[in-house]
């Protein structure tokens, strides 16, 4: 009894512990911005490596929770970005506030990916293992090739959207009033878009996609996706449903990756289709495997630290890509040696016995 | 002896079963398969099964290897669709049923090379198996509402109530995938009684136990049976226990069905025997 208050009370722990280090680390980026001590470099990455970090925890959510390897996370991320771009460009008349015209962006991003993960996720989830990393990572570009075609302009009659197949046509087919925008131009993309994306929003969605994930990785349902992923005929012969349950944590997923999306395209002032191509979610996927599968505050650290690192090796300029892809794979040797581990579990274990008066704060 | 109170929910003792020593077994059949069958290509892997557990029945399927005794368990509860024939559950036809539908109907299982959810922990494995009977909405569990903390709860205290059946309620926080072979083949029977089936089926519980733990796997059966007042049907190789706990036994060679009775009549049936030793030679 005891035993089990005490691991139950770690897991509550472990999770306080996660929000306590992200609400910090938001802490010290806002202090160093008022002293301006972040450098330009930097301060133009934060609203990417809050959408980076919401990537990293959805993604996790199937690889890690439901033990579904997915290839196409772009996707979902790309369907979010553009709906939520044309949902802001749309609303700036009806709604000024910049705040709240992003939160309905995200909202919209986050609807849209959502309906777009259930439908891929229809035929994707009657497969599993290998076979269904690769349809995903087909409808990964399925999706970007569809954003690609799509030409979308607002006016006061409403949106006007074509479906650019033959490459031929372009902004002007759209017919628009003159007081018209073109928002997605086909393969250029977006562009002209109202930056409305900042650092505090982008930090109060890490909060939430991670209060969702983490909440429900410890409900029933997740204990229900964990047992799918566990052993799949022992979870049907208990009563699960396990179509059902890899679904939902597909679809929250895509949900998450699409509101991340949303809060990306706002930040920049352009953004082509090919941004969410496969190495998107191929770098998205080395996030999650890099801070250990079902780990979501490994997801977090892994996704800020290697968002940073190629900005932060700019000194080596030409080397770059090269000392990075040397770090990455350090970083996973020695995360996966046992030396390693042993080494980091002994500390860990001192550190506890020595510091219960540390603990009892957290 | 851990002591029960299962007053609580759905799980009501019936104290005439755990004073009266004798075995009153319900007549009204919470199980009939009726010519149940399934082709494998060519090969009848199961022909004109026909079976009727009672209630509160103790039931034992034995064979020799291969005569598709696990093939009838995995008929019964749908992990292969039957090519003939039909099961009743508690009156109610299961045909067109799948795996986690048939579970909701009443029959839990566990398996003969074990399938737990070895990263989880043992109460976890529990939990999973209470999904249907502690259930709340997704959108509660991220929000945490009250329902979430009531039902969390609830299914916290029956995990424990059910793992105190084996006496297994120190092992909570263990990794399911740690425990030792025994354990493990408990655990299982706990995560299917956690369902709150009206049949259990049992395929080899003694495997890999030794005579101890076998006769107190034999004494914890009957206690399951009497305490959940539920059926019980098992494949077993052990005779000993199955000739001593199963009311019903019957016995299956070459997917087909060659005697059913009380232990006594099997033992000392002609078809049994020659099943197991070969022909008798004729001097």
């Amino acid at each position: 009894m005891s035993m089990m208050k005490c691991m139950q009370n770690t897991r509550a722990r472990r999770d306080l512990i996660t929000y306590a280090l992200v609400i910090a680390a938001f802490a010290v980026v806002c202090l160093l911005q008022a002293n301006r001590m972040i450098p330009r470099m930097i301060a133009g990455q934060l609203v990417p490596i809050c959408s980076y970090v919401v990537m990293a925890l959805s993604l996790n959510l199937v690889v890690g929770v439901a033990g579904d390897l997915s290839l196409g996370h772009a996707g979902f991320m790309s369907v979010g970005a553009y709906t939520g771009i044309v949902a802001a460009m749309s609303l700036t008349e009806v709604v000024p506030d910049d705040g709240l015209r992003l939160v309905i962006a995200v909202i919209v991003g986050a609807a849209s990916a959502a309906l777009a993960g259930f439908v891929i996720g229809i035929p994707v989830l009657r497969l599993s293992g290998d076979y269904l990393a690769i349809v995903t990572l087909a409808f990964g570009e399925i999706i970007k090739e569809i954003v690609t075609c799509l030409i979308v302009g607002v006016d006061e009659r409403g949106l006007h959207v074509l479906f650019n197949l033959t490459g031929s046509l372009s902004a002007g087919d759209l017919n628009l009033s003159e007081g018209g925008v073109a928002i997605i131009k086909g393969a250029q993309g977006a562009s002209g878009v109202e930056v409305i994306s900042t650092f505090v929003a982008g930090f109060l969605l890490v909060m939430v996609a991670l209060v969702v994930v983490l909440n429900l990785v410890r409900s029933r349902t997740g204990r229900a996706i964990m047992a799918v992923r566990d052993n799949r005929i022992a979870a049907e012969s208990v009563g699960i449903s396990t179509t059902k349950y890899r679904m939902i944590a597909f679809v929250v997923s895509a949900a998450l990756a699409g509101a991340a999306g949303a809060l990306f395209g706002n930040g920049f002032s352009q953004l082509s289709a090919t941004k969410f191509d496969f190495n998107t979610s191929i770098l998205i996927l080395v996030f999650v495997v890099l801070g250990g599968l079902g780990n979501m505050r490994g997801s977090i650290v892994a996704a800020v630290a290697l968002t940073i690192l190629p900005e932060a090796l700019r000194q080596f300029s030409d080397y770059r890509m090269l000392v990075y892809a040397v770090v990455l794979i350090l970083v996973m040797i020695v995360s996966n040696n046992d030396t390693v581990k042993g080494a980091v579990g002994r500390l860990k274990a001192r550190f506890v016995s020595h510091g219960k008066e540390v603990g009892t704060d957290a | 002896m851990p002591k029960f109170e299962f007053e609580r929910g759905k799980m009501v003792p019936v104290p005439s079963h755990s004073i009266v020593p004798e075995r009153d077994v319900d007549s009204a059949p919470v199980l009939e398969a009726l010519h149940l069958g399934i082709d494998f290509g060519g090969l009848k892997a199961v022909d004109d099964f026909n079976l009727t557990i009672g209630k509160t029945e103790i039931a034992g399927l034995i064979g020799p290897n291969g005569a598709g005794k696990t093939t009838v368990f995995n008929l019964l509860t749908k992990v292969y669709a039957p090519t003939r024939g039909t099961i009743l559950l508690n009156g109610n036809d299961t045909s067109g049923k799948t795996v986690h539908q048939v579970n909701r109907m009443g029959i839990a299982r566990t398996f003969q090379n074990i399938r737990l959810f070895d990263t989880m922990t043992v109460e976890e494995n529990v939990k999973v198996g209470l999904h249907n009977t502690e259930a709340y909405p997704t959108l509660s569990g991220i929000l945490r509402t009250p329902a979430y903390w009531r039902r969390e709860r609830e299914a916290h205290e029956r995990a424990l109530e059910l793992l105190s059946i084996f006496g297994m309620q120190d092992l909570a926080g263990h990794r399911a995938g740690s425990l030792p072979y025994g354990a493990q083949r408990r655990l299982e029977i706990v995560r299917a009684l956690a369902t709150n089936p009206s049949l259990l089926l049992l395929d080899e519980p003694a495997a890999g136990m030794n005579p101890s733990e076998t006769v107190e796997l034999m004494e914890n059966i009957v206690k399951i049976r009497d305490t959940f007042n539920i059926a019980i049907m098992l494949i077993e190789h052990d005779m000993n226990l199955v000739m001593n706990i199963c009311e019903g036994i019957c016995v299956l060679n070459f997917g087909k069905v060659i005697a059913k009775g009380t232990a006594e009549e099997i033992q000392n049936n002609e078809a049994v025997i020659e099943a197991y030793l070969g022909k008798r030679k004729e001097a």
